[in-house]
């Protein structure tokens, strides 16, 4: 046994005996990788919106993500942190920002949203893994708060505006969209198949349901996230639009599929509610935030002063994670079980 | 009697070090409620500084026959009367800031800062000081909600004191009118005072300490009473804890 421990690779060859804390076997994952498979499952989405509303849509998106880099690069080098530009997660956070963004906003409105996020929402709390809330709906919801107006003008399906042309008002929307109509207590003039596909007026990224849903595959197979928060956040508001519809006069399944299929509901459930800083770790805890999302996005398009909750909704749960993550914490084996 | 050295010192301690909306986080309601102008936020100060004078002055005066068990109702009477004062004078000669302002001047009967310095300083010390002690604290709360009045009003409306400061392209930024933008524009300011105060100190502790004129050798010998000094210290803390467990 002695001897063993003893041989050194003295003659160029390795140690035999690594002594190190455990764990010894690492896994490959990295954050960059985990990030570069969430950017290629929300590729699919941009060249959809790039079809659908045109070119602007990818303008307003590269925007966003320059804008995210550089205020991420700026602040590490002036707080003299370690530079994190590499791990590509200010990547993400400018394309889930461009993706809640209408394409009709002026140019600026993505770099004020990237500063929100990247700065106050993000940096201020110590930079990547520290954040308390998503900073992308941060932002969204920032900007949402300060500039209403020009969040809602949505342009219609196949308007094909160019990479630089601004947005006049001829080319908004004057009808109502297929949230308001629901809360109106009408169904949507738009047909059902058409929201699923999404040739429907809305953000940059929410539109096309069927390509989200392909990320979330993806997004599954590769093992980046679990099922457990899309599903019981989807799950949860389609039970309880479907059992309780806001108005008698709507038929319930229909009622419920238009619900799910419009709006952000799809992206935030797949993209922003799994993000793993602000999401729990355990299982149940996650089941738990996505049912407590559901609700609280139900009880927004139902009741609240917005036609859309599910931003509000995940960045109230994300506050609630730490005490979701004490709540679930596993029993020790062994351990005893706490006593009632 | 007082010396101009200590007054310096209350200011500084009443606008800076102690600050009462900054450092001391007090009167956090009417920081975060009145601050959307620049206006509402000299009025609220200005409102909250001849209240905090007078309250002080007088519970100074008082403070000998006022009894123990009922000073917090007496002085609560003392300020409320004040605060009527106020708020009809307010009423009687800006009837604009009194709209602005509403419900939040009546309210400052149970501001904590005039509360605070009442119990802390008032009822302690004598007229004279404790009037500097209003007037100071007073201005330090009218500073930060100036302040915070100020960048809520330029980022929220683009203006300030009402006077438009960008063209017509700006956009307002919304959200720092909202109380969201109250609570994050006060969290800045917390931070960035903070920070300048840590700084100074952090100065205060590297500057070099004057050297004494004296050889080294009788440094050494003058180590040694203070040495002494300590022990003396520690032998007595024991006593008094011997005599206290005595006590018990």
């Amino acid at each position: 046994m002695n001897q063993n421990t003893t041989i050194e690779g003295g003659s160029g060859l390795p140690p035999l005996l690594t002594v190190s804390p455990s764990p010894h076997i690492k896994g490959t994952d990295s954050t960059r990788g985990i990030m570069l498979d969430v950017v290629i499952a929300l590729l699919p989405p941009l060249v959809f919106a790039c079809y659908i509303f045109g070119m602007r849509a990818l303008t307003v998106t590269l925007v966003s993500v320059a804008a995210c880099l550089l205020s991420e690069g700026l602040f590490n080098l002036i707080l003299k942190r370690h530079q994190s530009i590499g791990d590509l997660s200010a990547v993400v956070t400018g394309m889930l920002l461009a993706y809640n963004l209408p394409v009709s906003v002026p140019l600026w409105m993505p770099v004020l949203g990237a500063l929100f996020a990247i700065v106050v929402v993000k940096g201020l709390f110590g930079g990547i893994g520290k954040n308390v809330v998503n900073p992308a709906l941060a932002a969204r919801v920032f900007l949402f708060m300060s500039f209403p107006d020009l969040m809602s003008r949505y342009v219609p399906p196949g308007s094909a505006i160019g990479a630089f042309e601004s947005v006049s008002d001829a080319d908004i929307l004057a009808g109502a969209t297929p949230l308001a109509q629901l809360k109106q207590g009408t169904m949507p003039d738009i047909p059902l198949m058409d929201l699923i596909i999404g040739s429907c007026p809305g953000t940059i990224g929410e539109v096309s349901s069927l390509l989200l849903i392909a990320g979330f595959i993806y997004l599954m197979v590769r093992k980046v996230i679990t099922w457990h928060i899309p599903i019981a956040y989807v799950g949860s508001v389609a039970l309880i639009c479907y059992l309780l519809p806001s108005s008698s006069a709507f038929i319930p399944h229909e009622f419920m599929l238009s619900q799910i299929f419009s709006g952000g509901l799809l992206l935030a459930a797949i993209f922003m509610a799994t993000d793993y800083v602000t999401s729990p770790i355990t299982r149940t805890g996650r089941i738990i935030f996505g049912i407590g999302c559901g609700i609280i996005t139900v009880f927004i398009r139902y009741f609240g002063g917005y036609n859309e909750g599910a931003s509000f909704a995940i960045l109230i749960m994300n506050l609630l994670v730490r005490y979701i993550d004490n709540f679930t914490k596993p029993v020790k084996f062994g351990g005893l079980k706490k006593q009632a | 009697m007082i010396s101009t050295k200590d007054i310096a010192n209350q200011f500084k301690e009443g606008i800076i070090t102690k600050n009462p909306v900054l450092v001391q986080l007090l009167g956090m309601c009417p920081t975060l409620a009145v601050t959307t102008s620049a206006t509402n936020a000299i009025g609220m100060g200005i409102a909250a500084t001849c209240v905090l004078i007078c309250s002080n002055v007088f519970i100074s005066l008082l403070r000998k026959l006022i009894p123990n068990q009922v000073r917090i109702a007496a002085y609560i009477v003392i300020i409320a009367g004040f605060v009527s004062a106020v708020e009809l004078l307010i009423k009687a000669y800006f009837p604009a800031l009194d709209k602005s302002l509403g419900l939040f001047i009546p309210l400052i009967v149970v501001n904590c800062i005039i509360l605070a310095r009442a119990e802390a300083f008032a009822s302690k010390n004598p007229v004279l000081p404790s009037a500097i002690d209003g007037l100071t604290m007073g201005l330090g709360f009218t500073l930060a909600l100036l302040a915070i009045g100020s960048i809520r009003e330029i980022l929220g409306s683009g203006s300030i004191f009402g006077i438009q400061l960008f063209g017509d392209s700006f956009r307002p930024i919304m959200f720092f009118i909202l109380p969201a933008g109250a609570f994050m524009t006060l969290g800045f300011v917390i931070a960035i005072v903070q920070f300048a105060c840590g700084k100074a100190e952090q100065k205060e502790l590297n500057k070099p300490i004057p050297v004494p004129a004296v050889k080294a050798e009788v440094e050494e010998v003058t180590e040694e009473p203070a040495e002494e000094e300590t022990v003396m210290e520690d032998s007595e803390i024991a006593t008094q804890s011997d005599e206290s467990e005595v006590q018990a």
